[in-house]
């Protein structure tokens, strides 16, 4: 059995912020798949300790800059309007997480996934798959082609859609930062029905998953562009240290 | 400090297009010397598979160390080994997930500034789940069947006054051949409920 390692004298560990009432409450009868899969008894209280504190700074071998491009992974491109997905990914001090792997999937264009269980009777599109991935550079930026998904109907409740979007998943820098979730497009008609949106506590934290449309970052002749930043949960502690580390 | 912060979302029941590496389960390349494997399911209230789920576990290397800037204790020693920490692996249909890994290091019990003498955790892995179904992931821990003092010892486990849900956090060896085979199931919900943790 390995021996215990002593920690050098005088270290700070990071502590990150726990937000309550930020993410929809895993139990929501609205989302009828949480009735047998979200836990029934509370969650114990887990001190962040050097398993926490610590998480995977993988993906840049695994990453090839034309993994960002969804529209060029086919002999031929694929239907659907051409847009831009950019932003930063950032901590709740505001501070860039460079370095880290974003991933995202998403329907085509018509509102089909690439799946074998998507029975939607919608036409797949050969040209498409559906899924990127790309590394934060040194300021946090991502930058995504691809074309804009279509809504799909579902069997949550009579008349279900889902409103359009790209499903996201950050590593970020430490196990608390670990986040998978969804962005919207501006002035989606179906919003007021999904509960899977609506399910977020917060109507102004609901805002946030929607992406801005900027004409600045639109490619004239070329693509639509949407700017969309990712904020993580941050830590005080390591604040100076990380400072030095990256300036 | 937490305005602003990016709300969580469903994984839905496609994530096997954009989240699966081929080589998710091997925290390190199947036939590594030493190296353990952990299989078990993913189950629902109804006892029923979650064949549309992914586990992603995180851990220490055998002595105990993480290659990461926040860890005080610095960088581990390069020792060539292709130990890479992190583990990912979707659900089969019957629910069913496998990592190869090496089994943790025991770590100092330490937390927030400089707080030492907090005893030491036994050796664990952290585990995200996330599947159609849970609005965000929900964290468990594994720890393991035949380190027995060092689990008594464990502020996590200690932390859990029912034994029979300190019982859900500990992965059981399986005997015969080969050795280092562990099985650990995590059922969402009913009365075997596994312990998952605010982190």
């Amino acid at each position: 059995m390995a021996t215990q390692i002593p920690l050098v004298q005088g270290f700070t560990l990071p502590s990150y912020e726990r937000p309550r009432g930020l993410h929809p409450p895993l139990d929501f009868p609205g989302y009828r798949a949480t009735e047998l899969r979200a836990p029934g008894r509370p969650l114990v209280a887990l001190p962040h300790r050097l398993t926490e504190i610590t998480g995977p700074l993988l993906g840049a071998e695994r990453v090839t800059p034309a993994d960002a491009d969804l529209t060029t992974q086919h002999a031929g491109e694929p239907l659907g309007e051409r847009i831009i997905v950019t932003g930063r990914l950032l901590d709740g001090a505001g501070r860039p997480v460079p370095g880290t792997l974003i991933e995202i999937w998403q329907a085509n264009a018509a509102g089909r996934y690439k799946h074998a269980v998507d029975n939607h009777p919608a036409p797949l599109d050969p040209n498409f798959s559906g899924a990127g991935r790309c590394m934060t550079d040194a300021e946090g930026r991502y930058r995504f082609i691809t074309i804009k998904p279509g809504a799909y109907p579902w069997r949550n409740h009579p008349n279900a859609w889902r409103p359009a979007h790209i499903h996201f998943s950050m590593l970020g820098r430490a196990f608390p930062q670990r986040l998978v979730t969804q962005m919207y497009f501006p002035g989606d008609p179906l919003f007021s029905q999904d509960p899977i949106f609506n399910a977020i506590p917060d109507p102004k934290a609901r805002q946030r998953l929607i992406a801005r449309f900027d004409l600045g970052l639109t490619q004239p002749g070329w693509a639509l562009g949407f700017e969309w930043d990712i904020v993580l949960r941050g830590s005080a502690a390591t604040a100076a240290e990380r400072a030095e580390d990256h300036r | 400090m937490s305005g602003g912060l990016t709300p969580s979302q469903t994984v839905g029941p496609f994530l096997a297009i954009g989240l699966p590496w081929a080589d998710g389960p091997f925290v390190v390349p199947e036939g590594t010397p030493g190296a353990i494997e952990i299989t078990g399911r993913v189950l629902d209230g109804a006892g029923e598979p979650v064949p549309d789920g992914m586990i992603e576990t995180w851990q220490a290397d055998p002595d105990g160390r993480f290659t990461h800037p926040d860890d005080p204790r610095g960088a581990p020693e390069p020792d060539g080994a292709a130990f890479r920490g992190f583990g990912r692996c979707a659900t089969a249909p019957d629910g069913g997930y496998r990592i190869v890994t090496l089994r943790p290091g025991r770590l100092p019990a330490v937390q927030g500034e400089g707080e030492v003498g907090g005893g030491t955790e036994a050796p664990h892995l952290d585990v995200s789940v996330f599947a159609r179904g849970l609005f965000d992931r929900v964290v468990t821990r594994i720890y393991f069947s035949d380190e027995p003092a060092a689990n008594e010892a464990d502020p996590v486990l200690a932390s859990i006054a029912d034994p029979d849900r300190r019982a859900t956090l500990v992965a059981a060896a399986v005997t015969g051949d080969p050795p280092g085979r562990f099985r650990f199931d995590i059922r969402l919900q009913g009365a075997r409920e596994t312990v998952f943790f605010d982190v």
